[in-house]
């Protein structure tokens, strides 16, 4: 057990230390994720409460669309000049590696999530009225639950033709529960939590992470061998 | 094409235009929806069975990567490809419902959505293995592809339940007339047997597309 333990603490460590060197893959994913804040607002017209309203929702379209950036990135360094390979070398379990990985991944979409955060405030005038804190729990557990099966596809996606194409077709369908949740939760903590529904919304998502977190760790392996 | 399965295709659509009939004609006028409820003998056979087709995709997954043989990889590929056409079917079916019952095409129901995601999730599938040129790969990352897509599946019910919905629960063979039940069941075990036999004759192509494969 802890030698396993380990072995992610080092993966994990690889993975913090590759994305330290490669800042401005989270600063492009921010970018991207502002941007699309802003066409929302266009998309969606200027009224004032709807866009309050709405709040929320953009927030984690944003993040769901960046993190296909982000997911596809993090594998594209991996898979040129076979260093994927050398990485299954490593004396380590393949599941370590889906672990660093998907803690790289959660990394910068729990940056680019909470950096959204002010913005929606300003853009939108969506104060987080439960407090900062449940919003960026909610934020954490949505973006946790977005970069377990976005890791996995993510792997997938990279060694097969149309990896651009393939990453969202697959993961979008796949992430529904969890952007509802999400979303659902997000709105609780801007809007005020009336209907005490919070928790429940957060126990989807922490049931929604346990699942993909344990069935990537287990599945990863048969993803990456050759 | 084996004799068993063209007997099974045959037992399924005479059995199909019987029980339609049946329900269509000889079935009381439900009380409530009127004659739109009939559509009720194929839409519901047409969800059970696009349910079974990808479970039964979920098991080859399983099975292909437990014993790596060919066989459940076979099951994934026809399985996925006739769950598609029945899924299709059930969203076609469920819309034309909808409209009179409910004055919309659609809505974000628990199971509508559902069905959604779940043929999307395996539409997805189906575009990775076009994209992987690899068999033992494309057959790998499928069912992995597949186990998560399954797995997914209570969840989404269980977030769009918790929003809102407006479908009827479901009925039961107590609360029903017999008269009602007679063709659902009969019509039950028509679209089984269809889609055994196109499960069946999609097995064997792709049984013969990956021998071609792997001889090359």
């Amino acid at each position: 057990m802890n030698e396993a333990l380990r072995e992610c603490a080092a993966m994990i460590g690889k993975e913090l230390s590759h994305l330290w060197r490669a800042r401005a893959r989270v600063a492009g994913t921010a970018a991207f994720a502002l941007a699309t804040l802003l066409l929302f607002s266009f998309a969606g017209g200027m009224n004032a409460d709807l866009l309050r309203h709405n709040a929320a929702g953009y927030l984690w379209v944003g993040l769901l669309l960046a993190s296909t950036l982000s997911l596809g990135e993090s594998f594209r360094v991996e898979t040129e000049h076979n260093a994927l390979e050398m990485l299954l070398l490593l004396p380590v379990r393949p599941a370590a590696i889906f672990v660093g990985k998907a803690v790289g991944n959660l990394v910068v979409l729990l940056l680019v999530g909470l950096l959204m955060i002010p913005l929606c405030v300003v853009l939108f005038d969506a104060a987080p009225r439960e407090g900062v804190g449940k919003l960026a729990l909610t934020v954490l557990l949505g973006t946790a639950s977005i970069s377990a099966p976005g890791t996995m596809h993510a792997a997938l996606a990279s060694r097969a033709r149309g990896r651009d194409l393939l990453l969202p077709l697959l993961l979008f369908p796949l992430v529904v529960p969890c952007v509802i949740a999400a979303v659902q939760a997000s709105r609780a903590c801007f809007t005020g939590d009336a209907m005490g529904e919070l928790s429940s919304w957060l126990a989807v998502l922490v049931g929604f992470c346990v699942v993909h977190w344990s069935l990537g760790a287990l599945l990863f392996e048969r993803v990456v061998e050759d | 094409m084996r004799r068993w399965e063209i007997w099974v295709g045959l037992l399924g659509l005479g059995m199909l235009v019987f029980g339609s009939y049946y329900g269509l004609v000889l079935a009381p006028r439900e009380q409530y929806m009127g004659d739109v409820q009939r559509i009720m003998y194929v839409h519901v056979p047409t969800a059970w069975n696009t349910l079974l087709c990808f479970t039964a995709s979920f098991v080859g997954a399983v099975g292909w990567l437990w014993t790596r043989s060919w066989k459940w990889d076979h099951l994934i590929e026809s399985t996925i490809i006739t769950g598609l056409v029945t899924g299709s079917l059930l969203a076609v079916q469920g819309a034309i419902w909808a409209k009179p019952t409910w004055g919309v095409w659609w809505t974000w129901d628990p199971r509508l959505t559902s069905v959604a995601v779940m043929v999307l999730s395996f539409l997805g599938i189906l575009a990775l293995r076009s994209f992987v040129d690899d068999p033992i790969k494309r057959a790998t990352w499928s069912a992995t592809a597949a186990v998560l897509a399954w797995v997914n599946i209570p969840f989404v019910y269980l977030c769009v339940r918790w929003m809102a919905s407006l479908h009827q629960t479901q009925s039961t063979p107590k609360t029903v007339d017999p008269a009602m039940v007679f063709p659902l069941r009969v019509n039950a075990f028509a679209v089984l047997f269809i889609v055994i036999f196109f499960v069946a004759t999609g097995w064997r192509i792709a049984r013969e597309l990956r021998k071609r494969e792997l001889a090359e």
